[in-house]
């Protein structure tokens, strides 16, 4: 299932069901924004997010991506 | 659900891929999908021709008019395609071991040609699908599944190999730096003649296991460490190029395009002129 977080005008979306949770996304985040948890991305700390979208760049799976559904 | 993209240009029902976590491959195909919705073609005037390997399931995920064909004849039902129909933008997604092993052959001669096709070598080092067999690209000691003492041969260079052949766009890329890839794939995509495009990945499932790489996350770092851009790579000593390969684009030249010249020598048949 897909999960959008909002903090004010950002948003991220994870598609949990794409998600093998290589955690490239957690490593290449330049904010730290990322976590896995039972390997599965969550987006933890939006607030820090600078949307610069490198996690959707380089998401393997394309289960991630800045915006809503 | 997915992103504006994925619904775009992938046919979503067949996702998640089958690629292993951290296959650097998805971030290459996603790299090829960006280009093409940059330079805004129609889906319908993109044609993407793939053979055998983990690379080459990648049409399938993609909305494209797609074929799958044989074992490094990609480039063979690629010519035929193009020949067929030159308004088409062709485009090849092959492996290492597809396009410079079994296909080796097909790709020298289409360089040679300069058909215009844009071929993307997704190049992880190995053969992926078949269980991790050394491949012409493999580093030289390097280890797979048939080279367990290491690897005696002498790897390829392909985008040497592919300029000598006379390919008319050549640049080699990386999964890390996935923006700067597209760019080389949108370039050679507008490139009339033959483009080649060489997308460094990684295989974290048999290559970095065989040879101890670490995760995907280590390995994708490897990449971001070992690609130099190809001006500073000729300030580099002959040490500091150890372990090290360069990126960048390498070859950009115009020259007499096949289907092209076909179109004109068709021509002058009509006309009456021998």
């Amino acid at each position: 299932m897909a999960t959008t977080t909002t903090v004010g005008l950002k948003s991220h979306t994870v598609e949990d069901k794409w998600c093998k949770g290589c955690g490239i996304c957690v490593a290449f985040c330049p904010k730290n924004v990322l976590e896995l948890e039972n390997e599965i991305v969550v987006v933890k700390r939006l607030e820090d997010c600078i949307q610069c979208g490198q996690c959707e760049l380089r998401c393997p799976d394309f289960a991630i991506w800045l915006g809503g559904k | 659900m997915a992103s504006t993209l994925v619904k775009k240009y992938f046919r979503e029902d067949t996702l998640p891929h089958i690629w292993c976590p951290g296959c650097g491959n998805g971030i290459v195909t996603r790299a090829i999908v960006k280009a093409i919705d940059s330079l805004g073609l129609d889906k319908d005037d993109v044609c993407i021709v793939s053979g055998i390997g983990c690379s080459s399931r990648a049409p399938g995920y993609l909305d494209f008019n797609t074929l799958h064909t044989t074992h490094g004849r990609a480039l063979a039902f690629a010519t035929g395609v193009k020949m067929a129909n030159p308004k088409l933008n062709v485009i090849v997604v092959t492996g290492d071991g597809d396009s410079s092993a079994i296909g080796g052959n097909h790709l020298i001669h289409a360089c040679r040609r300069n058909i215009d096709i844009t071929t993307i070598v997704f190049n992880n080092n190995i053969y992926g699908m078949t269980g991790g067999q050394y491949s012409p690209t493999t580093p030289t000691g390097d280890k797979g599944t048939t080279a367990p003492y290491g690897n005696l041969d002498a790897n390829f260079d392909l985008c040497e190999l592919t300029k000598g052949a006379g390919a008319s766009y050549i640049a080699r890329g990386t999964a890390y730096a996935a923006k700067q890839l597209e760019k080389y794939i949108a370039d050679g995509i507008k490139n009339k003649g033959f483009s080649f495009i060489e997308a460094i990945t990684a295989c974290p499932t048999y290559y970095g296991r065989k040879n101890k790489k670490g995760s995907a996350v280590d390995m994708l770092q490897t990449v971001k460490e070992s690609a130099v851009m190809d001006k500073a790579w000729d300030k580099l000593t002959e040490e500091q190029k150890e372990g090290k390969f360069k990126i960048g684009k390498f070859h950009d030249v115009k020259k007499p395009e096949y289907t092209e010249q076909y179109g004109k020598l068709i021509e002058s048949f009509n006309k009456g002129e021998d």
